[in-house]
């Protein structure tokens, strides 16, 4: 090289200029290092491995270890670690040196690198290289440490879920929760369940020991808050919402035209939910389109769509505030093609208004097989609603008569008690909903007071129980709508069906269990910080791709997360069939708000209806009203729980070419 | 499928030249190429020359090559089959023994000689080259939020797209992001129609939903046609029609199909065809249970003593592996035929066919009632099981 340059003439400063920042040079070259400064950089392999490894098997404890073996386990840890560090073959002679090495040999070839050369030297030298006992007390070292978990395992189905409040009688029964249930679709590793402080029954989890375990369930797949892991969520309960009046969503079901939009307008306009100058505008636009009778539907049916044909479509949602109460009302649709939307309605509410038309045919029509007030009614018992009020409706266009009142409601009587629900959960109302007569003033009109002396409508509703709500469950909440929020991201609203639910809480979200915490909570357009079982919120969760979430997927706690499945098994009630079920048989699987496509992919057994005995295992066919344990299959993974865990996740319904066919119970997730 | 050249000896032993000309082509020849057939056809093979030097060479050449069967792969989405197996005719550029995939391609002849040709398998031909079979009927099941853009052909059903879009719930004092979500569905779904739906073969585009989202979307389609001057839509405007479907899900096809108004058009196409015989069957099991049968050992045994008068059989037990299993079925079919009954081979592709797939692939309508049959129901158990498992595996 130097050959071709003119070296004479060279410039050696110029030449020399980038010496100093050349790269590649190591430490050492510039500067002295002593050797103890060089050993930190320096890698062993002889050490390396061992603290790795002992590293690993020391991993494994974190997820599931208890807080009291806390402090051994770090000494254990230490001692493991100073073992593989600083740890000198003792002196021996040859023959010994020789004898030893083999057996460590030995040894290792049977525990792999798991355990510390130090303990193997130690206990070879023990049981003077005898392979069997050194290997005997290795490996019963070894077991003893992994029983511990092990026991620890066992233990966590037989602690309730959440039994901090022992005060407060839970109305719920302890849920099983079943360890290792084999599952098709995502296996994801959940945390182990005692890792948390929630279940592992403690009550005042506030001292150190508490903070460590939440730092080590840290390490776990999905993180906690301190303040999430450890809430009392009856407490926080009777804290938010003492002073405030109770919840309850009522569903207004009915046939077509039953008058049960008007009803719902009427009744907001009568308690002052809507303006009058809203309602002029109503009167004044229908008017228009010479559809006056449908004024009061309109503050419910809100789209062009719906108010041009004059029917409801989606579930319309308000609320109005009784004495006792705040009542959230869904409007469902009483066309037969909008039972959908009904059903993801219905599962939202605890108790039901059922609207009948009292004109003569109607009723009738709207009764007989095929008609909706049969169906709705059916529905909303078979998703778990007990408590009904009956409405008979436009008794001004019979002259408010006795007799045909007392007609429908002996009609009505029988089949409701077919049906399912109590006599004492049903009531009976006369009412109009376009002129208001017994709405929310008692009856006024001559012709009904001559007879008619109970309640009005709003008094009725103020007498429907409030149920019990799961506050002491873990997390769930059905998602039944999304959609752009004022703010950043998008909003999903839904039903809080289990648990407790606060502002910066993590969350999993669907199938897909996607992570997300919450950033703000509304409850009826007002923030919260908390809410609870049985609420209806909408949650901003930032950060969280659009695309995971659907309408009926269900948000749950990362602690217990909600059971993925493609296949389960349920037992079924048949309804009026026109085709019988077989094997194969597609079907639209209901669940919360999620429509999915299913098959019928095994029929397990036919049961008696009311003792539960199988009558015939493998039936060819299932035909009406029957009852019977089926296996349904979907093609996409879905979120659901068994019915003996989480009642209100545990219902599903089975539609075929817009009739509902057969409702259910989740029995068994595979 | 054109059929150019045909031998077949009397021991049912022979070759066929046949000439596919249209996708569904590859769906019959999907069905009539089994394991240990050769097959016969040009293709393109990568051969490489090593000099004397040492250094080597590769060059594509188009070549004629016969191989013998040992793998069938069929794509659905782009209806292209693929056939794997080893050369059997050595020629200058490809060793005996040589393995091959060949593609078969459109507009080339390919021969197919069979060790043993059946009934079915000389059905499925004449089938395929009957020109009358083909009408193209293209459909869109939806429902708000969800759609799928079918096409359906004599012998398959292709979902060509499926839309799904999370349309927001109306809410108090907001419906515009409802209306909003609905236009930008409508016109994801529109667009897909203008991009799968081939109006030159297609003879009507059926619109399915429940309650109005048919006349809603239709109104939309239209505005948008004249407004963006889409001359496709609106020459083929007649072609539309709109029809009642409770869900927007695949098997409201099946609802669809049976609507009188849609069979009046289509004529008698054979996915109608075969929605009317499985319901024939679903509504014998609910009236006379003992007149209809599903699973291998039933039907069997209802064919023993020549009871069946109808009977539905899935095309995928055909394409089974097992030449012992496949000649079963095809003595089944052929006894049938002989006592006098009818025999109705379903597509699997097609929505009823999916659904006789589930259900053992194998049914039959009876001329008498065989109580019998059904008594001997419990030891049966594990034959139903396998016949699911053989329909699922496919």
């Amino acid at each position: 090289m130097s050959r071709h340059r003119i070296v004479r003439t060279m410039d050696y400063n110029d030449e020399y200029d980038g010496y100093d920042d050349i790269y590649g040079h190591s430490v050492e070259d510039e500067h002295c290092i002593s050797p103890t400064d060089a050993q930190q950089w320096l890698y062993d392999r002889a050490r390396g491995q061992q603290s790795i490894s002992a590293f690993i098997s020391k991993n494994k404890d974190i997820q599931e270890e208890e807080d009291d073996e806390d402090e051994d386990e770090d000494a254990a840890f230490a001692k493991a670690r100073r073992d593989s560090e600083s740890f000198q073959m003792p002196q021996l002679d040859e023959i010994e040196q020789a004898k030893l090495s083999s057996c460590v040999d030995e040894v290792r070839s049977v525990v792999g690198d798991a355990v510390s050369e130090r303990r193997i030297v130690e206990t070879s030298m023990k049981f003077d290289y005898d392979m069997q006992k050194i290997l005997d007390e290795i490996l019963n070292e070894e077991t003893k440490k992994s029983a511990k978990p092990a026991v620890n395992k066992m233990k966590a189905p037989a602690a309730p879920v959440l039994p901090k409040t022992v005060s407060k009688t839970v109305p719920t029964p302890p849920p099983k929760i079943s360890l290792k249930e084999p599952r098709r679709g995502f296996e994801i590793p959940s945390p182990k369940v005692p890792s948390s402080p929630v279940v592992s029954g403690r009550n005042t989890p506030v001292d150190i020991s508490a903070g460590d375990d939440i730092s080590r369930s840290s390490a776990s797949v999905f993180k906690v808050s301190k303040e999430q892991a450890v809430r009392n969520a009856r407490q926080l309960y009777e804290k938010e919402r003492a002073d405030q009046k109770s919840h309850i969503h009522m569903i207004v079901i009915g046939h077509v035209d039953a008058g049960k939009s008007t009803l719902m307008g009427h009744l907001l306009y009568d308690t002052g939910n809507v303006s009058q100058r809203v309602m002029h505008k109503h009167e004044q636009e229908s008017k228009k389109l010479g559809k006056q009778s449908f004024m009061y539907a309109w503050v419910l049916d809100e789209t062009g769509e719906e108010r041009a044909r004059g029917i409801t479509m989606d579930v319309g949602q308000s609320r109005i505030e009784t004495k006792t109460k705040i009542v959230t009302l869904l409007d469902a649709p009483g066309h037969k093609d909008f039972i959908p939307n009904m059903i993801s309605g219905a599962t939202q509410a605890d108790v039901a208004l059922l609207v009948v038309d009292a004109t003569r045919g109607e009723f009738e029509s709207g009764f007989e097989l095929g008609g909706q007030t049969r169906e709705h009614a059916i529905l909303v018992r078979s998703l778990g609603v007990n408590q009904l009020g009956v409405v008979i409706n436009k008794l001004d266009t019979v002259g408010w008569s006795q007799d045909r009142f007392t007609e429908i409601v002996t009609k009505l009587k029988s089949f409701l008690k077919l049906a399912g629900f109590k006599e004492s959960d049903v009531s009976f109302t006369p009412c109009s909903g376009l002129t208001g007569e017994n709405l929310t003033k008692k009856a006024q009109e001559p012709a009904l007071t001559s007879w008619y002396s109970g309640r009005h409508l709003l008094d009725v509703i103020e007498n429907f129980k409030i149920p019990e709500r799961a506050i002491d469950r873990p997390l769930r909440m059905s998602v039944s709508d999304i959609y752009k929020g004022t703010g950043s991201g998008f909003c999903i609203s839904g039903r809080v069906e289990t648990g407790v639910l606060c502002l910066n809480d993590k969350v999993l979200v669907g199938a897909s269990r996607e992570q997300a915490q919450v950033k703000s909570l509304t409850m009826d357009e007002f923030p919260q910080t908390c809410v609870f079982a049985g609420d209806q919120v909408s949650v901003t969760l930032p950060a969280l791709d659009i695309n995971n979430v659907t309408v009926g997927c269900i948000i749950s706690d990362p602690q217990t997360p909600i059971p993925v499945t493609t296949r389960f098994q349920a037992r079924i009630i048949v309804f009026n069939v026109k085709v019988p079920i077989t094997m194969g048989f597609p079907v639209l699987l209901h669940h919360q708000s999620l429509i999915e496509p299913a098959v019928v992919c095994k029929l397990t057994a036919l049961i008696h209806k009311s003792t539960g005995e199988v009558v015939k295992k493998k039936p060819r066919c299932l035909g009406n009203n029957s009852c019977a344990l089926v296996e349904l299959e979907t093609s996409r993974p879905i979120c659901i729980e068994r019915y003996a865990d989480f009642k209100e996740l545990g219902r599903v319904m089975l539609r075929v070419a817009g009739v509902t066919i057969a409702a259910g119970m989740v029995t068994k997730i595979r | 499928m054109k059929l150019l050249g045909k031998y077949v000896d009397k021991g049912m032993q022979g070759n066929v030249t046949l000439m596919p000309e249209e996708s569904e082509d590859m769906w019959h020849a999907y069905n009539l190429i089994a394991k240990g057939d050769s097959v016969r056809s040009t293709t393109i093979r990568k051969v490489q020359n090593e000099t004397a030097t040492g250094s080597s060479t590769s060059s594509r050449v188009r070549t004629t090559l016969t191989i013998a069967v040992e793998s069938i792969d069929f794509d659905t989405q782009a209806c292209v089959l693929r056939l794997k197996g080893r050369n059997i005719e050595e020629n200058q550029y490809v060793k005996m023994g040589a393995y091959h995939t060949l593609d078969l391609e459109l507009n080339r002849k390919f021969e197919l000689r069979k060790p043993e040709w059946d009934t079915i398998a000389l059905e499925r031909i004449e089938m395929a080259c009957d020109p009358t079979q083909s009408a193209d009927v293209a459909a869109v099941v939806m429902q708000e939020g969800l759609a799928h853009v079918c096409l359906i052909t004599a012998s398959m059903t292709l979902v060509r797209s499926k839309i799904e879009v999370s349309i927001p719930r109306k809410r108090k004092g907001s419906v515009q992001q409802h209306e909003k979500g609905l236009a930008k569905f409508y016109e994801q779904v529109m667009q897909s129609i203008l991009r799968h739906v081939n109006f030159d073969v297609v003879k009507c585009v059926l619109i399915a939903s429940p309650g109005f989202v048919r006349d809603q979307f239709y109104d939309y389609m239209f505005q948008q046609a004249v407004k963006m001057d889409y001359k496709l839509l609106l020459d083929n405007k007649s072609k539309f029609m709109l029809v009642h479907a409770s869900s927007g899900f695949k098997h409201s096809l099946r609802e669809i199909l049976q609507d009188p108004a849609v069979l009046a058009k289509m004529s008698d196409t054979k996915a109608a065809g075969e929605v009317k015989a499985l319901e024939q069957f679903y509504m014998m099991l609910q009236c006379e249970p003992a007149k209809a049968f599903y699973g291998k050992k039933h039907v069997l045994q209802a064919s023993e003593s020549q009871a069946i008068e109808t009977l539905l059989i899935s095309d995928n037990l055909f394409r089974c592996q097992d030449v012992g299993l496949r000649k079963e079925y095809v003595n089944l079919v052929e006894s049938v035929r002989d006592a006098g009954g009818e025999v109705k081979i379903f597509s699997s592709m097609h929505i009823s066919g999916e659904q006789l797939a589930q259900l053992t692939g194998i049914a039959a309508l009876l001329r008498f009632p065989m109580p019998e049959l059904e008594d001997s129901d419990d030891d049966d158990d594990e034959d139903g099981a396998a016949g699911g498992a053989d329909s699922d595996s496919d």
